[in-house]
């Protein structure tokens, strides 16, 4: 783990114990519930929060974390099975509700993110399975009237000598024994699971249309909401008029809450058709001059500037005074959505002393906390219902819960039984973005190319001093999530005199982690930078980078990724290669991508990717991240660009928010380091190498250095 | 009150003739597997079969597709063992999934009027679609897959 991502677990782990009361939490092991309404009890044995075991041999498994893509709804129940032995056709598998034993074994919140579901619980869920399974061998043994070393377990059956049970038949009896205080976990050399592809679990749910979204919640007498926001961030309002949305067939209510007005109706249709002839006036208040054309200009004011310091060694004028010579480069990147496939909605129910609430939620936990204070409940009195997330990548990790807090008021507002749903353009312009950053970069290099002293000033919005959610927010604190992958960088502990500062302005545009959160940035400087050194040293890339840094994880997937995309061979006429590696959330990723520019026009034919994760429990999975988070990354670096004019976002849907789509996709090739190491995480490390690799290529083509991101607005090539 | 046959199922709605066939399906029949993701015609959740062309149902007007017939994700499989289905399966191609109705429905469009696409028939035929998830290299590799089962008379 790098000293960056453990300086954000820590403040999360550390932040949330600061905020009191929000751990606070009440548990019920849903599957147990809705299993024991309608059956004996004893028919179910329930040996820990995090499975149970059904008279008819099926295993349902409550998650920890929620599925929003990234494969955990397989992963984990892996780790399950794998001790427990049962039969993997007969499982199921639910996501958890909020409850202390689901908070996140590190952090202590519940929560799905920063690419750690898989490590933070292979030991917790393979215990879990390692206890039931005990509890089921003795109940078994006791039966059999033999001693326990003389049973064995095969997929859901206790067996000794031609005796054979299925656990189904000993849940009564494995209900009464003690649950033992400790287990014995398998030897990795017994492994059948883990470490082997697994097809998903929830793969045929999801291409027979069955699996449930938060947006296909349906009940009957439920009404739909549709919301005016603010065209600024922050409006107010100071008065609506509503008359033609209730003259809308189908139009139901139109009710004010703090973040606008929300038109309730029997479909989206007429919902829809309702919000737009609501006609409200608007105080903007300070929102309004958040604007794209003079936002870098204070950044670059800014940096000009000593900011708070992220990392010093040595000192980096005097370092930077003896160079033979300097590089120095300035890098801006826009706000970017996340812009998941499925828009965000939210479900409310309320009953006297009661709610209900489905969503697709990356922390259901602090949303149950923040509907229980809208409502003045307790948080037991909110019942979360975790639906599969249609994507998430960060923004369904809300820090305040905005969706679930806005759809709370609607009902609350309304009386009524909603499901709030935001078109594209309320998710595209609602906030909570990707910040913009600007990168000043002041680099001296000795007379063989090597760098000698190191400046770099980070100048961008803060996620963690904007919340009050983790504890007052100390402002004179670094924000590691804006720094990480500079500070801590494999080069930088290898130059003697070099220093890491960082400005957070404060602006009214909510900002909020985005699949690698301050990676998506930093590895791109980083890489580029050292690319823009290795080449004006006369050195080969990767050769350069072999020279520079230490770190074994590195050089082992920056040589995997060498030899496999045949680095330094001869290419096809009009093609070029770039390579970038970097190391996020505990996994180490390197990739090589291969281009052309044709006609003026990027082409990326072909991203060849290896990364050390330490053990890749579902192998399969993690070539699934790399291939899907290189494509996502590849779209932030082609087009990705939020602007703002007088407070307003430009940008609406996906014709000026461009998606790459099926006929850009480069090939993908995916290659795991066969490792031993510590093990880190696989859905956002695959990210940041992308766009670095790519530019680095583009150079190679064109002998230019895209700084100003995304491509499309570089003026260098056209895509 | 419009009359549509959706799945074989004939159903009389009453609706605003103008309101899309998208939310007609999702919030009147209850059919929640063809989903919402631009309301633009521009990323392809919404895809379905509307006289055996693939569609955008989050702009048709509902009243276009009066007395005539509709398919969805739900209906689309009356075989388990489709080798549309099979493919995606063996391939492990969903992620988040929310996307993947609407790319099966362009899929199955694809190898109805092309029974051994090449890379740049998919290209054509899918790009469509938006995988926000970015599977689009396994799309590829289970439409061919796909291709190879039906050639071969279906999964065994």
């Amino acid at each position: 783990m790098s000293v960056t991502s453990y300086s954000r677990r820590e403040f999360l782990k550390t932040g949330g114990m600061m905020g009191g009361g929000l751990l606070l939490s009440f548990f019920v092991p849903a599957g147990a519930q809705r299993l024991m309404k309608d059956t004996d009890p004893a028919a179910v044995f329930v040996p820990n929060a995090y499975l149970n075991v059904g008279a008819d041999n099926t295993v349902t498994i409550l998650l920890a974390h929620a599925e929003m893509g990234q494969g955990i709804w397989t992963t984990l129940p892996m780790l399950i099975a794998e001790e427990l032995d049962f039969d993997w056709n007969k499982v199921q598998v639910e996501h958890a509700p909020p409850g202390e034993p689901y908070l996140h074994t590190v952090f202590k919140l519940q929560i799905t993110g920063g690419s750690t579901t898989t490590w933070s619980e292979f030991d917790r869920y393979r215990n879990a399975g390692a206890t039931a399974r005990v509890m089921l061998v003795e109940a078994g043994a006791r039966k059999f009237g033999v001693p326990v070393s003389e049973c064995k377990t095969e997929n859901g059956f206790v067996i000794a000598g031609d005796q054979r049970v299925s656990y189904g038949d000993l849940t009564d009896a494995a209900s009464k024994l003690p649950v033992p205080a400790s287990v014995k976990l398998k030897d990795p050399t017994e492994w059948r699971y883990i470490g082997k592809a697994k097809k998903r679990l929830d793969t045929k749910a999801k291409i027979t249309g069955q699996a449930t979204f938060g947006m296909d919640v349906h009940f009957p007498g439920m009404l739909i909401a549709v919301v005016v926001h603010s065209p600024v961030f922050g409006g107010t309002i100071k008065s609506y008029d509503a008359s033609g949305a209730r003259a809308v067939r189908g139009v139901r209510d139109v009710v004010q809450v703090p973040t606008g007005v929300a038109v309730i109706a029997d479909n989206f249709w007429a919902a829809r058709k309702g919000r737009d002839l609501v006609k409200v006036e608007w105080d903007m208040g300070p929102g309004e001059a958040v604007d794209s054309s003079t936002q870098f200009d204070d950044y670059r004011k800014l940096a000009g500037t000593r900011g708070l310091v992220a990392s010093e060694h040595g000192n980096v004028e005097n370092g930077l005074s003896k160079a033979a010579r300097q590089i120095s480069a300035e890098y801006t990147f826009p706000y970017l959505a996340h812009a998941a496939m499925e828009p965000l909605n939210c479900t409310v129910k309320i009953s006297g002393n009661s709610c209900e609430i489905w969503t697709g939620t990356q922390m259901p936990g602090v949303d149950q906390q923040v509907a229980a204070k809208i409502l003045g409940f307790q948080p037991g009195q909110v019942k979360m219902n975790t639906m599969f997330l249609g994507g998430a990548f960060g923004r369904r990790g809300s820090i305040g819960s905005d969706f679930v807090a806005e759809a709370v008021h609607i009902a609350r507002a309304s009386g009524k039984f909603i499901k709030m749903i935001w078109t594209r353009e309320d998710d595209m312009r609602a906030g909570y973005y990707r910040a913009a950053f600007l990168h000043k970069a002041n680099i001296g290099v000795d007379a063989d190319g090597w760098p000698v002293a190191w400046q770099h000033t980070v100048v961008g919005q803060s996620i963690v001093h904007q919340t009050s959610l983790f504890g007052p927010p100390n402002k004179n604190a670094v924000d590691d999530t804006s720094v990480e992958g500079v500070k801590g960088s494999p080069y930088l502990e290898t130059i003697p005199d070099h220093l890491v500062d960082l400005h957070s302005p404060e602006l009214p545009v909510p900002v909020l982690w985005w699949r690698s959160v301050g990676n998506t940035h930093t590895a791109y400087v980083m890489e580029t930078l050292v690319d823009e050194l290795a080449i004006s040293a006369g050195k080969d890339p990767v050769e350069y980078r072999r020279g520079l840094i230490k770190s074994k994880r590195h050089l082992a997937a920056l040589d995997l990724a060498a030899e496999k995309s045949g680095w330094g061979s001869k290419l096809p006429a009009g093609r070029s290669r770039g390579v970038a590696v970097h190391e996020s959330f505990g996994s180490y990723v390197a990739q090589v991508a291969e281009i052309s520019i044709e006609d003026g026009r990027l082409r990326v034919h072909k991203v060849t990717c290896a990364i050390d994760c330490g053990l890749a429990v579902n192998p399969d999975g993690v070539r699934s991240q790399m291939e899907g988070g290189i494509i996502f990354a590849l779209t932030a670096f082609l087009y990705s660009e939020l602007t703002f004019e007088k407070g307003r976002v430009k940008q609406r849907n996906f014709h000026d928010y461009k998606m790459v789509r099926m006929n850009e996709s480069p090939a993908v090739e995916v290659y795991i380091v066969d490792s031993k190491e510590k093990m880190g995480g696989a859905g956002e490390p695959c990210v940041p190498p992308l766009a670095p690799a790519v530019a680095n290529a583009i150079f190679a083509a064109t002998g230019k250095r895209v700084r100003r991101l995304p491509l499309k607005s570089s003026g260098i090539v056209k895509v | 009150m419009i009359n549509l046959i959706v799945n074989d199922q004939p159903h009389s709605v009453d609706v605003d003739p103008g309101m899309p066939l998208l939310w007609v399906l999702r919030d009147v029949l209850q059919l929640t597997g063809t989903k919402y993701g631009c309301g633009m015609a521009l990323c392809g959740a919404c895809t379905v079969h509307l006289n055996e062309d693939a569609v955008r149902s989050c702009v048709t007007p509902v009243h276009r597709a009066e007395n005539q017939r509709v398919v969805t994700i739900e209906g689309l499989y009356h075989d388990v063992k489709n080798p549309l289905q099979e493919a995606w399966i063996q391939v492990d191609v969903p992620q988040c999934g929310y996307c993947q109705s609407g790319q099966i429905m362009a899929a199955a469009v694809l190898l109805r009027e092309n029974l051994s696409p090449t890379d740049q028939d998919i290209d054509d035929g899918m790009s469509g679609n938006i995988c926000r998830c970015g599977t689009y290299p396994r799309i590829r590799r289970a439409i061919h897959l796909a291709a190879q089962l039906q050639k071969e008379g279906g999964v065994k």
